[in-house]
């Protein structure tokens, strides 16, 4: 279904460039360290999974919302000489966006590798869910149009587009729940996930209306972590530790018109992936059909399942019918988020479904599976839970993924990774 | 600089924000209006205010009076509120009210979609009863929430002179009886 189009840039850095490293804290609710310490630990983590020095980076960014400490800082703890830094201003779907940046920056010869970092007290600090201290600002400016009606959190700003999905085409709350007991499955084989209680859906739909169509379980958790990736063209990236993940290609913050209002511009139940879908899969010369497994940002329950439907994994108005078919089950045809993700393993702006699909494209994904002598899973592919005789989360035979990014119904970004 | 207390909230319109100024001050009027794109070929009237016409890019406008009346096209229903201003007030309604004015124009689904929360004809926020009665679909008309000098806020009422459909649409799970 995917043709090339010569002119693009795309078509020529397909493939060209890979992430060689992850690395995380631990997810928590009260980490007791600032986001310094926190990002120093992640990037750290990186460092050591690539096996890389510190000599050898010379380029690091980040993104937040004034809760974060900026690459200065970090580098410098680090001993990381830096040749480029970038920190912006940037919430959910930032990630795939940096590593296009972070891309562009080696390819125009500003720096070699590049760090793309993302450190937060999501929970402890800055909650994420905008109670505590940033529910009480004054509002002004073009808040008066929305804070001031009460409408401010990312579930409050993001409910009409999910209640006016339902009016459209007839989604259920039990299909969308589906999203979450899907993810839980799969927290509950990740040792580092913070929820790793399975659920259902009738949990989903009886616990507590947040806002509607957002229950408590609809709501990913808040939490204190930082991620780091690291980012080198590919005839670097074979020099270290692992098996590179191959960039195939990226999109970063596409919007819908009227970004300053979208609702605006309808239908209000289409999202950013809509536009998306026409930049990353001819960047990366592959379609939805390719795609083994997938990454779609769950802030909510319902972000996942617009955005596999916009990108067109299933069809218009069917992706209520999708998310709920099992298909993004492990051992279905296309898993989603084998991590938790946002809704169980942690909220981290995106970077933990990015650093799940590398390390599932290495095929040695951290689950309750034995290790050999060398410290590489015996995966077992039995995805039940760890006291069934389960544990495992790694998806057999991987080739390719994708990142959905999610920021706002009208903006997204997406990555695409090959098996190095 | 319009300043005012309003739920517990401090709400300011800042002395550069023009744009703003000026249609809070309708606002505070009782007198709806938004801005219309000065350019003859174009015309389309914009919501929520800003420095160019998202159509044709001209910066240059006039203030014109719109009917402010339409139909719900969308909404939240917050049961957990996140302000502490708001917390007595949930459930409360986050109405996108789509007006009869340049409704799919210039394009099918573009429309102007107004914000608001639901209030009863007086402006008093909506109870649970009266919200239960509104989903998308609801006919509606605008009041205003008098906030300072130079400042209210345009509010959604259900509209006492139209038809309303039987059942307008509404989430299909009823919580706690609301």
């Amino acid at each position: 279904m995917t043709t090339d189009i010569d002119a693009t840039a795309g078509k020529y850095l397909r493939d060209k460039y890979a992430i060689i490293g992850v690395g995380e804290t631990t997810y928590t609710r009260g980490s007791g360290m600032t986001t310094r310490a926190l990002g120093t630990w992640a990037i750290k983590n990186a460092m050591d999974d690539a096996g890389i020095p510190a000599s050898e980076i010379d380029g690091m960014m980040s993104y937040s919302g004034n809760d974060s400490t900026a690459s200065p800082m970090l580098a410098g703890d680090l001993g990381i000489r830096l040749n480029f830094y970038m920190d912006v201003q940037g919430g959910g779907s930032s990630s795939e966006a940096l590593i296009g940046l972070a891309i562009g920056a080696i390819e125009a010869g500003m720096c070699e590798t590049v760090v793309v970092f993302r450190s937060m007290n999501g929970f402890s600090q800055v909650r994420i869910g905008g109670t505590g201290a940033r529910a009480s600002v004054p509002v002004g400016g073009d808040a008066l149009h929305s804070a001031a009606y009460g409408w401010f959190s990312a579930g409050q700003n993001f409910s009409p587009t999910f209640m006016r999905h339902m009016y459209d085409y007839g989604t259920t709350p039990e299909q969308v729940a589906m999203v979450k007991v899907i993810h839980s499955e799969h927290a509950s084989n990740n040792p580092k996930a913070y929820y790793k209680q399975r659920v259902t859906v009738e949990d989903v739909v009886n616990s507590r209306m947040i806002c509607k169509p957002l229950h408590l379980l609809d709501c990913c958790v808040e939490t204190d972590n930082a991620t780091a990736l690291i980012v080198t063209s590919v005839d670097k990236a074979y020099d270290y530790r692992n098996t590179p993940a191959r960039i195939l290609g990226v999109a970063g913050r596409v919007c819908k018109p009227r970004i300053d209002m979208h609702f605006q511009h309808g239908p209000i139940s289409t999202v950013a992936g809509h536009y998306i879908k026409d930049i990353i899969y001819r960047n990366a010369g592959v379609g939805p059909e390719d795609i083994q497994c997938t990454g779609a940002y769950d802030a909510f329950t319902f972000t996942s399942m617009l955005q596999l439907e916009d990108y067109g994994f299933c069809k218009k108005g069917e992706g209520g019918d999708y998310v709920s078919s099992g298909i993004m089950r492990l051992g279905g045809e296309r898993p989603n988020n084998t991590s938790g993700g946002h809704l169980c393993e942690g909220y981290t702006h995106g970077m933990n479904m990015i650093i799940e699909n590398v390390r599932q494209l290495r095929g040695e994904v951290d689950c309750y599976c034995p290790q050999d002598d060398q410290g590489k899973r015996i995966h077992s592919y039995n995805y039940a839970p760890p006291e069934e005789g389960g544990g495992c989360r790694q998806v057999p035979d991987l080739e390719i993924t994708q990142n959905l990014g999610w920021a706002m119904p009208g903006t997204g970004s997406s990555l695409i990774m090959r098996k190095g | 600089m319009p300043q005012g207390e309003y739920l517990g909230m401090t709400l300011t319109v800042l002395d550069l924000d023009n744009e703003n100024l000026a249609y809070f001050q309708h606002c505070a009027d009782h007198d709806f209006h938004l801005q219309q794109c000065a350019d003859p070929d174009c015309g389309l009237i914009r919501y929520p205010p800003g420095t160019a016409c998202p159509w044709c890019s001209k910066r240059e406008f006039n203030w014109v009076p719109v009917d402010a009346r339409g139909e719900v096209h969308s909404y939240g229903e917050v049961h957990h509120a996140i302000q502490p201003a708001f917390r007595e007030r949930a459930p409360y309604m986050i109405l996108l009210v789509e007006l009869d004015t340049q409704s799919g124009v210039p394009t099918e689904h573009e429309a102007l979609r107004v914000a608001g929360n639901l209030v009863d004809a007086d402006g008093n926020f909506a109870g649970p009863e009266l919200v239960k009665q509104v989903g998308i679909g609801s006919r509606m008309r605008m009041v205003f929430a008098d906030v300072a000098d130079g400042l209210a806020l345009p509010h959604w009422t259900l509209d006492e002179d139209a038809a309303q459909p039987d059942t307008p649409w509404r989430y299909p799970q009823e919580v706690n009886g609301v």
